[in-house]
C-alpha cells in the first residue's frame, strides 16, 4: 500500500476497520470526534455495527456488552469522556474482556480547553477506574505509529484478555502525515470459547466482574496480577535515539516525546552527548530500561504536556542515582523544541544535585522565565 | 403396564430454572417475576438463544437462576449492555431484569434512550417503591408520605418531589413497541403479568421495537409488613398511583394470541 495524506484520528479509525473492528460505540467530543464521524461511514457501508450512544456512560457499557459476545469492539473519546467512561472500564477489567479504547487527550481538569495536552497520564497509567487493575497503554507520536499500534492493541487485547488504551494527544488526532494504512482484514465472526452468546449446545456461560466472596475476588485479582507480569515481561515497548553515547537522557512519550527529538537533534548538532527514550508502553512502563541508562548516564530530563505525571515512573526506575529534572507545558500548550534545547543545555552545563525537588525547580524556573 | 396411576403433569419447575433456591426475602414476588420470565423463556423456546443482563440492586444475582447466558451490568446501565450485546447478536433475545433505582434512578438516561432508538430488547422492570438492596431507602417510585430509611418522616414532596411514573413516559416514545404495567399482588394479575411478559418477548421476536413491562412487587422486609400485608399495600397504595395499564401497544401485535 502507498503512502496517503491522513488525518490521525481517521488513520486510527482505518486502522481498526481493518483491523477487524466488528463494532464500534462512541459519542462525539473533541479533539476526538473525526474518529467517530470516520466510523460512522465506514462500519456501515461493511456491515458491521457503528452506533452514536447517549453518553460516553452508555457508549462504554455498550461495548462492555459487545465484547461479552466475542466481538471485536473499540470506543474512544477524549478527557472528559473518558472520566466518564472509568466505571465501565474497571468492570470490563473485573469480567477480563478485550476491548481497545482510544484517549484523544486535552486540557484540563474540568472543561478545560479542546487544545492537546498530557494531562490524563495518572488517570489512564495508574487509573482506568475502581478496583486493582493494570491497563496496557500505548502512546504513539505519529500518525503511522497510531495506525501501527491501533493494530497491536487489537492483538493485545485478545492475547491478555485486557483493555488496551491507545493514548494520544489532540495534535496526533489532528494532525496530517503522509501514513500507509494496513491491508484489510475481515471480521472474524468465530466466538472464543469463554463469549456469550446464547447457550445452544453447550453449558451456560456467565460473565461478570461480581465476586461476592473476597477469597474469590482475592484469587481473580490475583489471576490479573498474574497476567501483568506475563505483560510486563513480554510487552515492553519503547524507541531509543542517540542513546549509545548519551550523557544526558532526555524521556518524554507521544508528542513531548517527539519535541523532544527535535531538541535533541539540536543538542547534538551543538555537541552535547544526549538522547532520547521515547516509551511507547506507558504501561508497562520500561523501568528496567531506563535503570539502566541511570548507571550510563549523568542527569535526566523528563518532558511532559502536564505537571509531571510520568516524572514519578521515570524517578521509580532511577532510584535517585542520578539528578531527573523536568520540563512540562500545561493547558493546552505544546513545548518548542528551543525550550527544550535550552533545558538540555542547562543540564550539561549546570550540574543538579540528585536530591533537587524536579517539579519545584521547574516551576521557579517557569517564574524566571515570566519575569 | 396399565396399573399404574395415569398422572397429568400441570405443574411443574420450567427448565429455564437453574435447580437452586433464590437469595429473596421470604414474602418478596421477585421470586414471581423470574419464574414468570423462565417459563415464557420456555414456552416459546427460547432458552438456547437468549442472553440475559442483570442488574445491581435485589436482583443483583438473576444470573443464578435463570438457565441460559448471563452478563452482569453495571448499577443502571443494563440496557445499555444489551444494546451491545443485541446489535453484534441481533438474531438473539436479550433482556434486562431491572429494579426501579437500577432503571428509573441511575439508569433513567439509559433505559430512555434503548426506548427512542427502538432497541430490540425487553426489559423486565420490578416497581418495589424503594432500594430493596441497600436496606430501604428513597427510589424514584417512592409514594408521596412512604416512610423510608432515607425518608424517615415519609417522602416529602415538597423537598423530594414526585414518584416517576416509568411506563407512562417511555410510552410517548416513538421506539417503544410495547409497554404496560402490571401487579404481582394476586394469581389474577399474576396470570396477567404473564401474558404481558409473554407479549414483550414476543415483541423482540417480531422486531417491534423496545418492550417493558413494569412489575408491582413487594418488598416486606423494608416496607416493614408481613407478606399478606404487602400484597394489600399494592392494591390499595400502588395500584392508584401506579395504574394497571397498556400504555403502548404496537398495532403488529394484534394477531399474536399467548
Amino acid at each position: 500500500m502507498a503512502k496517503e495524506l491522513l488525518k490521525g484520528n481517521e488513520a486510527i479509525a482505518e486502522a481498526a476497520v481493518r483491523s477487524g473492528l466488528e463494532a464500534y460505540f462512541g459519542y462525539p467530543i473533541t479533539p476526538q470526534t473525526e474518529l467517530l464521524e470516520w466510523l460512522s461511514v465506514r462500519m456501515p457501508e461493511l456491515g458491521r455495527t457503528f452506533m452514536q450512544a447517549e453518553s460516553e456512560l452508555a457508549a462504554i457499557n455498550m461495548v462492555y456488552g459487545a465484547a461479552c459476545t466475542g466481538a471485536r469492539v473499540m470506543t474512544s473519546s477524549s478527557s472528559p469522556g473518558i472520566s466518564l467512561m472509568m466505571e465501565g472500564i474497571s468492570y470490563i477489567a473485573g469480567t477480563e474482556l478485550p476491548v481497545v479504547l482510544v484517549d484523544v487527550m486535552r486540557a484540563g481538569p474540568g472543561l478545560g480547553n479542546i487544545a492537546p495536552a498530557q494531562g490524563d497520564y495518572n488517570q489512564i497509567v495508574h487509573g482506568g477506574g475502581h478496583g486493582d487493575f493494570r491497563p496496557i497503554v500505548l502512546a504513539p507520536a505519529s500518525v503511522q505509529e497510531s495506525i501501527d499500534l491501533t493494530g497491536e492493541a487489537f492483538k493485545l487485547a485478545d492475547k491478555y484478555r485486557a483493555i488496551v488504551v491507545v493514548l494520544i494527544d489532540g495534535s496526533i488526532g489532528q494532525m496530517m502525515e503522509p501514513a500507509e494504512l494496513p491491508p484489510m482484514q475481515q471480521v472474524d465472526r468465530q466466538r472464543p470459547n469463554w463469549a456469550v452468546t446464547g447457550a445452544k449446545d453447550r453449558d451456560r456461560r456467565i460473565l461478570s466482574s461480581i465476586y461476592i466472596d473476597p477469597e474469590n475476588e482475592e484469587q481473580t485479582n490475583f489471576r490479573l496480577l498474574e497476567r501483568w507480569n506475563q505483560i510486563e515481561a513480554n510487552e515492553i515497548r519503547y524507541k531509543e535515539y542517540y542513546l549509545d553515547d548519551a550523557e544526558i537522557v532526555v524521556v518524554g512519550f507521544g508528542t513531548s516525546g517527539r519535541v523532544a527529538l527535535s531538541a535533541v537533534r539540536a543538542a547534538r548538532a551543538e555537541g552535547i552527548p544526549v538522547g532520547l527514550l521515547r516509551p511507547i508502553s506507558v504501561s508497562p512502563f520500561p523501568y528496567a530500561r531506563l535503570k539502566q541508562l541511570s548507571e550510563q548516564a549523568c542527569g535526566m530530563l523528563v518532558v511532559e504536556m502536564n505537571s509531571g505525571q510520568m516524572l514519578h515512573d521515570v524517578q521509580t526506575a532511577v532510584g535517585g542515582k542520578i539528578p531527573v529534572e523536568f520540563y512540562g507545558r500545561m493547558g493546552g500548550v505544546i513545548p518548542l523544541p528551543d525550550e527544550i534545547l535550552e533545558q538540555i543545555s542547562r543540564l550539561c552545563y549546570e550540574p543538579v544535585a540528585p536530591s533537587a525537588n524536579p517539579r519545584e525547580s521547574w516551576m521557579d524556573r517557569m517564574d524566571l522565565a515570566k519575569n | 403396564m396399565g396399573l399404574e396411576p395415569q398422572f397429568e403433569t400441570v405443574y411443574k419447575r420450567p427448565d429455564t430454572f437453574t435447580p437452586t433456591t433464590t437469595h429473596y426475602c421470604p414474602g418478596c414476588t421477585h421470586g414471581i417475576a423470574h419464574r414468570l420470565v423462565a417459563e415464557v423463556l420456555e414456552e416459546m423456546d427460547l432458552q438456547e438463544k437468549t442472553i440475559g443482563v442483570a442488574s445491581v440492586g435485589c436482583s443483583v444475582f438473576a444470573y443464578k437462576y435463570f438457565d441460559c447466558d448471563f452478563v452482569e451490568a453495571a448499577h443502571g446501565r443494563a440496557p445499555a449492555m444489551a444494546t451491545g450485546i443485541k446489535r453484534v447478536l441481533p438474531d438473539r433475545i436479550v433482556f434486562t431484569y431491572q429494579g426501579d433505582g437500577d432503571l428509573a434512578s441511575i439508569g433513567m438516561a439509559e433505559i430512555v434512550h434503548s426506548t427512542a432508538r427502538g432497541e430490540n430488547i425487553t426489559a423486565i422492570f420490578v416497581n418495589n417503591a424503594n432500594y430493596g438492596m441497600t436496606g430501604g431507602q428513597m427510589a424514584p417510585t417512592t409514594l408521596p408520605g412512604q416512610k423510608t430509611t432515607s425518608s424517615p418522616a415519609g417522602r416529602d414532596i415538597e423537598d423530594t418531589g414526585y414518584p416517576i411514573r416509568t411506563a407512562e413516559m417511555l410510552a410517548t416514545l416513538d421506539g417503544a413497541g410495547y409497554i404496560v404495567r402490571r401487579s404481582l399482588h394476586d394469581p389474577k394479575n399474576i396470570r396477567k403479568a404473564k401474558k404481558a411478559i409473554r407479549l414483550a418477548f414476543e415483541t423482540q421476536e417480531r422486531g417491534l421495537g423496545f418492550s417493558m413491562v413494569e412489575l408491582l412487587s413487594t418488598c416486606p422486609t423494608n416496607w416493614g409488613m408481613n407478606p399478606v400485608q404487602s400484597l394489600q399495600w399494592i392494591e390499595e397504595r400502588m395500584i392508584p398511583y401506579f395504574p394497571l395499564e397498556d400504555f403502548k401497544v404496537s398495532p403488529n401485535l394484534s394477531q399474536v394470541r399467548v
